[in-house]
């Protein structure tokens, strides 16, 4: 009999191994203009881990949420005052204390969600985003009182070493968002997920098997805040190095919700290919544009281009696969294992019945 | 009943005192009071918009009743809700399938072991042993009511993308995972072949056999009802009509008229 119960099978582990051996030895091996660090690398972990909270409240829990960089700014700020004000925190515990801090926003925020939902509560949850940019730039005392408006980032320091390199920055990115998604990965396999799931499908019933809707809504809010929080700080501190609340700006949540819905809902994994698609697709036109074309269109044209082709993208997969490139990549999968399994190749059963 | 029952009949389980439900104008439930004893297979059957799900959904707590009180093994429930009835051992199915659409059959059924699971999400989050083992023992349990009811070849099958009979016999797993002492089935056996039906009460009637269970449900089809049930109480336009043995209602002249028709 085969067991009953494993968190993760042979296919997940070796999916992890091959991520990690990418990540950690073949990309810095390979890769070693800066570029590819500064404005690729970092950010898309960033934004993938915020998609990542984003999933939670939406994909998972089926709550339309809108104010990812509410609370992205809220867990950035919180990180420079923490690090300001109580050093003896360190890096890695003032991230874990903005983290928390987004989550209590999370939670506040989130509340709405027991009374409204669909479009209802996407207008209610942006009150997170404005609210706490307003607040930021309101009371001086969270950018410590500095007139420019701009705030730069301390350097990061963990355990007395400095990470200041493009490099050493990277790896505080893959770190911090492969421990996070491993531990969201977890939740949502488990009871934790099912739960949110379940809330997400059909509410009366989960609350007819015991669900506590109350429960499962703020929790989903709480975590997405945290993750979102964190993924915030990392943004600021790896990326931006600088700390604006303009760089939280409506804009930013919409991108994360873009990422969510074309990555596909409820899934983690498109979490990071919607957040590869978005970061990669613009410098992809760029690159068209000025290879290609050799400069003949202009930048701001291909911008437009840029948000013309989102825009349709977002309707295409709405209609055709709300489920998003993740399932894409699921059914190429399927269709190879099926075109080898018809060819006549053993060992790969032709999936009938199988997700 | 001809054979010797393992779970004897006992004492009222379940009590409904004197509801009445409106909606705005409409009375939907009037002044009804009826009880469901321990162990029994208990049916409510009546006309179309005889306020049989209505009556459902107040027991479960999803519809306030204007007036009057559900008790559970003799005490009054304050304040019911779903989720406070879910915890005190009644969990039920829904007239219009009320599954996790997106989900695989054992997830769902695993959501039916919610208050079998008692690790939160950090500990979850954490996978520590605690929350394997509790996995585990709940999977163990999903997997053999999956093979009860057997449905083993579709327990990875988004429920979605399943027939509604294999629909109606997932949501009585996930009703049959929470182990409650009684569960109410909304129409379990409506748009069912005769073979599917057969299965299902095949289904209702071994686990009210081996587990005891108390059950209550709703059906159309009066050769079923009159089969498999211990009583039944009728609902007509709100008000109880007949409440007895199955033999005691097909003779009942009210119950007669009300299905028949009659003429004032």
């Amino acid at each position: 009999m085969k067991p009953v119960f494993m968190t993760y099978t042979k296919k997940d582990l070796i999916n992890l191994a091959v991520c990690m051996v990418l990540s950690v030895l073949i990309i810095p091996t390979f890769i070693k203009t800066e570029y590819w660090y500064t404005s690729i690398l970092i950010p898309w972990l960033c934004l993938a881990l915020a998609t990542i909270g984003q999933q939670i409240v939406m994909g998972y829990t089926g709550q339309l949420a809108l104010g990812a960089a509410g609370f992205m700014a809220a867990g950035a700020f919180a990180m420079f005052n923490l690090i300001l004000r109580v050093p003896d925190l360190g890096f890695v515990g003032s991230l874990i204390v903005s983290g928390l801090i987004a989550a209590a926003f999370g939670i506040l925020f989130g509340l709405p969600s027991l009374k409204v939902r669909g479009i209802y509560l996407m207008v209610a949850t942006l009150a997170s985003q404005f609210f706490i940019i307003w607040m930021i730039d309101k009371f001086g005392w969270f950018k410590n009182y500095d007139s420019s408006g701009i705030i730069t980032a301390q350097d990061i320091v963990i355990l007395g070493k400095p990470f200041t390199t493009p490099l050493a920055m990277y790896f505080v990115c893959l770190a911090v968002t492969t421990i996070l998604t491993l531990l969201a990965m977890n939740m949502a396999r488990g009871s934790t997920g099912r739960n949110w799931m379940a809330v997400r499908d059909m509410d009366i019933a989960a609350e007819s098997m015991g669900v506590s809707l109350l429960r499962t809504k703020v929790q989903a809010f709480a975590i997405s805040a945290f993750y979102c929080g964190v993924a915030g700080a990392l943004f600021a501190f790896c990326y931006l190095k600088s700390l604006e609340p303009v760089a939280f700006d409506i804009k930013l949540s919409f991108k994360i919700l873009f990422m969510c819905i074309l990555g596909g809902l409820g899934t983690i994994n498109g979490a990071f290919i919607g957040a590869a698609f978005i970061l990669l697709f613009p410098v992809l036109l760029n690159a068209i544009g000025n290879n290609v074309f050799h400069g003949a269109i202009d930048a701001t044209i291909i911008s437009s281009i840029e948000q013309v082709i989102f825009g349709l993208l977002m309707i295409i997969f709405m209609i055709y696969e709300p489920l998003g490139m993740a399932k894409l990549w699921e059914n190429l999968k399927q269709s190879m294992k099926s075109k080898l399994s018809s060819s006549g190749i053993k060992g790969v059963k032709s999936p009938v019945f199988k997700k | 009943m001809a054979y010797e029952r393992k779970f004897k009949i006992g004492k009222p389980i379940l009590e409904v005192n004197n509801i009445s439900l409106a909606f705005g104008g409409v009375k939907a439930i009037t002044n009804t009071s009826f009880n469901v004893l321990e162990h029994e297979v208990r049916a409510i059957i009546g006309p179309n918009g005889a306020g049989k799900s209505s009556m459902l959904n107040c027991i479960n707590g999803i519809y306030k009743p204007q007036q009057g009180t559900v008790s559970f093994r003799g005490q009054v429930v304050p304040n019911i809700t779903p989720n406070i009835m879910a915890q005190m051992g009644l969990s039920r199915t829904f007239q219009n399938l009320a599954l996790f659409k997106r989900m695989s059959v054992l997830d769902n059924i695993l959501v039916g072991r919610k208050l079998h699971t008692k690790t939160n999400f950090l500990e979850v989050a954490l996978q520590l042993p605690k929350v394997k083992k509790e996995e585990k023992l709940n999977r163990e349990r999903s997997e053999e009511i999956i093979s009860f009811l057997e449905i083993e070849d579709i327990k990875d099958t988004p429920v979605g993308k399943l027939p509604y009979g294999l629909q109606k016999k997932v949501e009585l797993g996930r009703a049959l995972a929470t182990d409650s002492s009684i569960i109410l089935l909304d129409e379990p056996m409506a748009g069912m072949n005769v073979e599917e039906k057969r299965d299902m009460c095949r289904f209702i009637l071994k686990v009210n056999d081996e587990l005891g269970t108390t059950m209550v449900l709703i059906e159309h089809d009066m050769g079923v009802v009159m089969d498999i049930s211990d009583r039944v109480v009728v609902l007509d336009y709100g008000k109880v009509i007949g409440d007895g043995t199955p033999d005691e209602i097909m003779a009942n002249q009210k119950v007669i008229d009300a299905y028949l028709g009659v003429e004032h």
